[in-house]
């Protein structure tokens, strides 16, 4: 809770978001000081906001960042150090939100973190680097997504029940594997990897007219989050600034994309409690966000708005007057629909005390966005790292308390509103300025950190760049990458009937944590 | 004579071709206080068509309890509903003890329905078995306490004089009580909200919905036609209860009765327009409260 640098971190470097570093400023620490460090940060409150590999230029040896993040100075401190391939000790028993990254490491360069207690693929794909992976398979061996050593219970009254990688609904891919007593759930372990495309190794060698796509497509109900991330990207690495109104145009659309899902999410807990009215209404009103932003680009998801160095697509007067007109009549139809929510005791029955995740282990796992605001974490990038519009006009952040679906539900109507003010607020006093401005070379030789608060949560997106300016390594870590084993400690000893009413709750992306 | 066959007659055409209408009024009830269009009033009629059209997919781990289950349980509905008078006319069949045979020919639909959905293997619809006998436990309780009272209001153990009886009464507060709980009964055994969701894709939420889902094709079809049917039957249960009226004109009576059924089905769209589910734990305390109105309704007709 102090104002200066906790001593822990100061054996790393600060950096700020959208502000390139050179390569040699990022510390080389010994592991033990390395890791001693992130556990003294993560103890101060700093979150793990990236922990990932890279290759080496000794093949018996693996780089690995760390990018922390401390909200509170709106600073990263990041720091590297160098491990062996036969193994390093794994962080993971001392510090919980280390545990999907080591396994990313794991799966990715096949060095095995030791000790760590729940060593398992997370994409199911090959080892990038030759010889055995983690888990001793071989080249030939298959690697398929979903084969793996499930944990389980026995005993008298227990059963497994095995839901997806198909669905009954239209949704995206994802295993999950109950161990039940009767109706209640004593394990959940979630197995994703389904819908990896390897972007982070197609963004290396880049940037070319490719990888802007590969950011906008990453997930796609985060068009705008992840575009903005890269974008910022590419303008802070080459030193490019975005006029004001790229800017704002930047900022009303990551809002619209927040209204559409929000509004869409809550539409859909609805469905899922069997309340039709508010489901039906707020189906229609996402639509109507979808097509505010498909106004502003000609696309419902935003594809094509965000451009490198601004914008794609300007938004005149009579656009603005437009959009702010159907903005009006939006707010008021998604506050009756959404309020009724809160009105309706058998819903308020279903919504409260069901699927809680208590303020530590939300802290404790590194929970990111409106579900981890709705535990009464007090976070949000748009005003702990602002970039853009954010720096200049300012959301304010809306927590909740409890952890439960209620929780997760209100949070959203909460910023559903502060939305709806900052979009009109920017669309009344657009400023002026260049759509696009001019983007130079990327600087050689860099470390960068970007971030963005899309609807879900933070948005990461890390680059390391070599001599020649190209991307040698593209880290990217989106919310779902933190949040998913939050769904998993939410429905722990709770109704399996519940499952599926706590997993809309948190509404998390496959595809964005499967890259 | 004359006039029993005709309505013997109309009773078995109303019986047969009416019930896929009752799931069609519901889903246009809802579809209008959600603001939408919804499906035509007659999608259920398409949908067993289409269904009865069409090939099948046999799950080879199933049995033939698997492929006789769709069959008995719409031969039980289909039997139940030839026990029970619709409106004021007498039953197709009616003999001293029928209630029982009524109640049980259910049971004997849910026996084969859920030894099906265990034959089949799949964790899901074992679970949908065990909820869906769990709360069976409880809805059987009251239904049967909810005849007892019209035994004591008729004097007779036969469904039709039972049924008949309230009309004969003013509207006393047992019935009302018995009626209320049947209501309950209603939802639940016919997978409505607040107690089932029939139109939710969420496998692990399901009670009824989940135990059929292995099945396809012309046994998907009768599946439907028999909950329908089920739906319609135990609708005309509670309508005796609770509007015991008639006309005395033999065709303005089945109109009303027709006219009845489908107010019911509005009733049961505006309880689902309304309400949302239940948590899957709080469903036996609703189904309790059902047994209890039954209950005390027959505790004060022997008072």
């Amino acid at each position: 809770m102090t104002q200066t640098t906790p001593s822990s971190t100061m054996s790393f470097v600060e950096i700020i978001n959208g502000q390139p570093l050179e390569r040699s400023a990022i510390p080389d620490l010994p592991l033990p000081q390395f890791q001693n460090a992130i556990l003294d940060a993560v103890q101060d409150g700093h979150r793990v906001a990236a922990l990932f590999g890279t290759p080496h230029q000794d093949p018996a040896k693996l780089n690995v960042y760390a990018v922390l993040a401390d909200d509170r100075r709106s600073r990263f401190h990041a720091a590297g150090t160098s491990v062996s391939v036969d193994g390093f000790p794994s962080l993971t028993p001392r510090c919980p939100q280390a545990h999907l990254f080591e396994r990313e490491i794991a799966e990715q360069y096949g060095v095995k973190p030791l000790g760590h207690p729940w060593l398992k693929p997370v994409r199911f794909h090959r080892s990038y680097r030759a010889g055995t992976d983690a888990w001793n398979r071989t080249a030939t061996d298959v690697v398929q997504a979903g084969v793996m050593e499930f944990y389980q219970i026995t005993g008298g009254q227990v059963h497994e029940v095995a839901v997806g990688p198909i669905h009954a609904g239209i949704i995206e891919p994802g295993h999950f594997r109950f161990q039940c007593d009767g109706e209640t759930i004593l394990h959940l372990e979630i197995s994703l990897g389904y819908q990896h495309r390897g972007v982070e190794r197609a963004m290396q060698g880049g940037p070319d007219h490719r990888s802007l796509h590969y950011a906008e497509t990453l997930a796609g109900d985060t068009t705008i989050g992840h575009g903005c991330a890269y974008a910022h990207m590419l303008e802070s690495l080459s030193h490019c600034r975005i006029s004001p109104r790229a800017a704002a145009i930047r900022g009303i659309a990551l809002e619209l994309e927040r209204l559409a899902n929000h509004v869409g999410d809550l539409g859909a807990l609805s469905g899922d409690v069997g309340f039709l009215p508010t489901a039906s209404f707020c189906g229609r009103i996402r639509g109507d966000f979808l097509n505010m932003t498909a106004a502003l680009c000609g696309s419902r998801f935003g594809r094509g708005l965000v451009r490198i160095g601004g914008v794609g697509f300007d938004v005149e007067t009579t656009l603005a007057a437009d959009l702010l007109k159907r903005l009006d009549v939006a707010e008021q139809e998604s506050r009756g629909a959404i309020t009724l929510l809160w009105e309706t005791s058998s819903v308020m029955a279903r919504f409260e005390g069901i699927g809680t995740v208590p303020k530590d282990t939300a802290a404790e796992l590194g929970m990111v966005g409106p579900a981890a605001r709705a535990c009464g974490l007090d976070m949000d990038s748009r005003r702990d790292h602002p970039s853009g519009i954010y720096r200049f006009s300012h959301v304010p952040v809306s927590t909740w308390r409890g952890g439960d679906v209620f929780a997760r539900a209100y949070v959203r109507w909460l910023e559903i509103q502060r939305s709806i003010q900052f979009v009109r607020d920017q669309l009344k006093t657009l400023p002026s300025g260049e759509l696009r401005s001019a983007v130079a070379a990327l600087q050689p030789n860099a470390f960068a950190v970007t971030m963005q608060e899309a609807w879900r949560g933070e948005v990461c997106h890390i680059a390391l760049t070599d001599a020649q300016g190209r991307f040698e390594r593209y880290k990217i870590v989106d919310p779902s990458f933190h949040n998913w084993m939050g769904v998993a400690m939410a429905v722990r000893g709770k109704q399996i009937s519940d499952f599926p009413l706590c997993n809309k709750s948190f509404s998390l992306s496959y595809c964005g944590h499967d890259l | 004579m004359l006039h029993h066959v005709i309505n013997i007659l109309i009773h078995l055409a109303l019986l047969l071709a009416m019930p896929p209408l009752l799931p069609g009024v519901i889903n246009k009830t809802k579809a209008f206080f959600a603001g939408r269009k919804g499906p035509p009033l007659l999608q259920p009629y398409f949908d067993i068509f289409k269904l009865l059209r069409k090939g099948m997919v046999i799950s080879s781990t199933t049995t033939w309890i698997f492929q006789a289950a769709p069959v008995v349980t719409l031969a039980a509905t289909l039997l139940a509903g030839l026990l029970i008078p619709f409106g004021p006319f007498a039953a197709p069949i009616h003999f001293t003890g029928d209630l029982i045979l009524f109640v049980y020919l259910f049971g004997l639909g849910r026996f084969f329905t859920t030894s099906a959905a265990l034959d089949t293997g799949s964790s899901f619809e074992g679970m949908g078995a065990a909820r869906e006998v769990t709360f069976a436990c409880l809805s059987e309780a009251a239904v049967l306490l909810g005849l007892l009272v019209l035994v004591r209001l008729s004097g007779s153990f036969s469904l039709t004089p039972m049924l008949l009886a309230p009309l004969a009464h003013r509207p006393e507060a047992p019935v009302l009580l018995a009626a209320a709980g049947l209501f309950i009964v209603l939802l639940a055994e016919n997978s409505r909200i607040p107690v089932d969701d029939p139109n939710t894709h969420l496998e692990l939420t399901m009670i009824h919905e989940v135990m059929v889902l292995d099945n396809s094709g012309p046994l998907l079809g009768l599946i439907h036609y028999g909950a329908a049917m089920k739906l319609f039957v135990l609708s005309d249960l509670v309508l005796h209860l609770l509007v015991p009226f008639h006309i005395g004109v033999p065709a303005a009576d089945w109109v009303l009765f027709i006219a009845e059924m489908l107010a019911m089905a509005g009733v049961i769209g505006v309880v689902e327009s309304f309400m949302a589910r239940l948590q899957l734990r709080h469903v036996p305390t609703l189904l309790a409260a059902a047994s209890l109105l039954c209950g005390f309704g027959f505790v004060l007709m022997v008072r």
